[in-house]
């Protein structure tokens, strides 16, 4: 099993360690819930180096970025900025769901994740043939996540004043060069905060800076209820090969437009439209006792659908999930939990935002 | 190595059996069954009066990570259950032996008692899981119906989608 540069922090910090698409990472350092409350009410502390980095140079980067992923790169006009999206199949089913970033015209840093390396590598290599350009994965480099309301100001506050100073000047969703890192303000939480890449030995500095200010080490597990809470998807769970963007709540992420843009998967995404969309990705709030998780079958006044991500939601104390369910289905549903059918309520899929209840109560 | 008190007997899925002496006995899970499930946020207990079988599924705690089946260590009726681990499952994490007792049981036959494992077989036990495991604390060896299968060994990552 793989390693990152900050497993000896991990065990140093009590984390339990499991096994995630080939990494020993932590899942907890303790307590899931009070880690989940740690991000939500100041400033957490997450190793994401199993996060794969990949970056694409050459004068063919920005028109072969054009064919691979259904969002359009050519969005991206400012040097920093991310764009979120997803790599399609020819089916129009997902391949993965990735963040790229623009650099120049001809660099461009994309993020995938760690259980879908070897498809997504395999698939770029096969995709780029024609087109000049070369893609180096960045093993060389740890990435860090500082999330929370505070996390801004103790992030900013163990890095050099100049490269502070960068940080500080970060709109959302940007990202900028720091010595040999990188920082974004981006995140997987709904919380504020940044992504640090850095070289490894960098990032083992940054890592106990961050606890000497106050940041508290965050697991994989208060993730998964973190970006459930704030309605993001996890892929795999939420969408896969099988499944369209359409379908699981990423049709922001497809552009049509310019029309003569022959992206992978546009046929079958513009036939699917045509054809009409019959599910969509929607959010579960539960209204009795008991706690969702996926695969659990979702009964609706017009159909069946099935949960995809579920939990119990440390910030609504309630049960929540992402549901793919048929479209028109209304406002209210049940969930059929071991045998139990529990009434739940169809909301928007975003349930908290910083630190927050968006949902109507 | 997690807490396990003498004066207890143990079942290998990680119920604890308290003999109250009067033709009752206290039901719980283990220190070790709790770290395995981390922290717990729901419990489905069974009403009083109810009967059942040796090894029946008669309870279910779910963590934010898993839901995991309760199992009748003896047979017989349920006497009472506690109503403060409803409110605050928390409880069990905290204290599995004490305030986190789930229910009490009329014991149908005082024998099967003497089935179940006391403190230093039940120890043997985990030694001998967390020696063929490896590392003692994982949680592929608690016998739970994690239905969905999501204990993050496997699943995928992501990183996310900042819609800001």
């Amino acid at each position: 099993m793989q390693q990152t540069a900050l497993y000896q922090r991990h065990l140093q910090a009590g984390a339990k360690m499991v096994d995630f698409a080939g990494w020993e990472m932590p899942i907890h350092y303790g307590s899931q819930l009070n880690e989940h409350k740690q991000v939500r009410s100041d400033a957490g502390l997450f190793d994401v180096s199993h996060m794969v980095i990949v970056d694409i140079h050459g004068p063919g980067a920005k028109a072969w970025l054009q064919k691979l992923l259904a969002n359009d790169i050519a969005r991206l006009t400012t040097p920093g900025k991310a764009l979120y999206g997803c790599m399609l199949n020819p089916d129009g089913g997902v391949i993965d769901d990735l963040i790229v970033y623009y650099r120049t015209d001809t660099f461009y840093r994309m993020v995938v994740n760690a259980a879908t390396r070897q498809q997504d590598m395999d698939w770029m290599q096969q995709q780029a043939a024609g087109f000049d350009l070369t893609l180096t994965e960045r093993s060389d480099l740890s990435m860090l996540a500082v999330q929370g309301p505070n996390a801004r100001t103790k992030a900013l506050s163990i890095l050099p004043p100049d490269q502070a100073a960068k940080a500080a000047d970060l709109k959302p969703f940007f990202g900028v060069e720091i010595g040999e890192g990188f920082i974004a303000s981006t995140g997987y939480t709904g919380e504020d905060g940044f992504e640090i890449m850095l070289p490894h030995a960098e990032a083992q500095q940054a890592w106990d800076a961050l606890l000497a200010a106050g940041v508290a080490p965050v697991g994989l597990g208060a993730r998964d209820t973190l970006r459930l809470e704030a309605g993001m998807n996890l892929y795999g769970n939420d969408m896969d090969q099988t499944t369209s963007p359409l379908i699981s709540g990423l049709g922001w992420t497809i552009a049509l437009e310019p029309e003569d843009r022959d992206f992978i998967g546009r046929s079958a995404l513009e036939a699917e439209k045509a054809a009409g969309v019959k599910q969509r990705l929607a959010g579960l709030v539960l209204e009795g006792k008991g706690v969702l998780r996926s695969h659990m079958r979702v009964i609706c006044s017009n159909g069946e659908g099935e949960t995809t991500s579920g939990t119990f939601s440390p910030t609504l104390g309630k049960a929540i999930a992402l549901a793919r369910i048929p479209v028109a289905s209304g406002d209210g549903c049940e969930v059929d939990i071991r045998g139990k059918l529990v009434p739940a309520r169809i909301v928007r899929p975003c349930f908290v935002r910083h630190g927050k209840s968006v949902v109507a109560s | 190595m997690s807490m396990i008190p003498k004066d207890l007997k143990y079942t290998a899925s990680h119920e604890w059996v308290r003999d109250n002496d009067d033709g009752t006995v206290t039901i719980g899970i283990t220190d070790h069954a709790q770290e395995l499930l981390g922290d717990l946020v729901h419990l489905e207990l069974p009403e009083a009066d109810s009967e059942y079988g040796l090894e029946d599924a008669i309870a279910v705690a779910e963590s934010v990570k898993a839901a995991s089946d309760i199992y009748a260590p003896v047979s017989g009726t349920v006497v009472e259950v506690n109503e403060a681990v409803l409110d605050a499952p928390e409880l069990v994490n905290t204290d599995a032996y004490g305030e986190g007792w789930l229910f009490t049981i009329r014991l149908d036959d005082a024998d099967e008692l003497q089935e179940l494992m006391d403190a230093t077989a039940y120890r043997s036990m985990l030694e001998e899981e967390s020696g063929e495991d490896g590392d003692g604390d994982d949680d592929d060896d608690f016998d739970d119906n994690d239905e969905d299968d999501d204990d993050y060994a496997d699943d995928d990552d992501h990183d996310g989608d900042k819609r800001k």
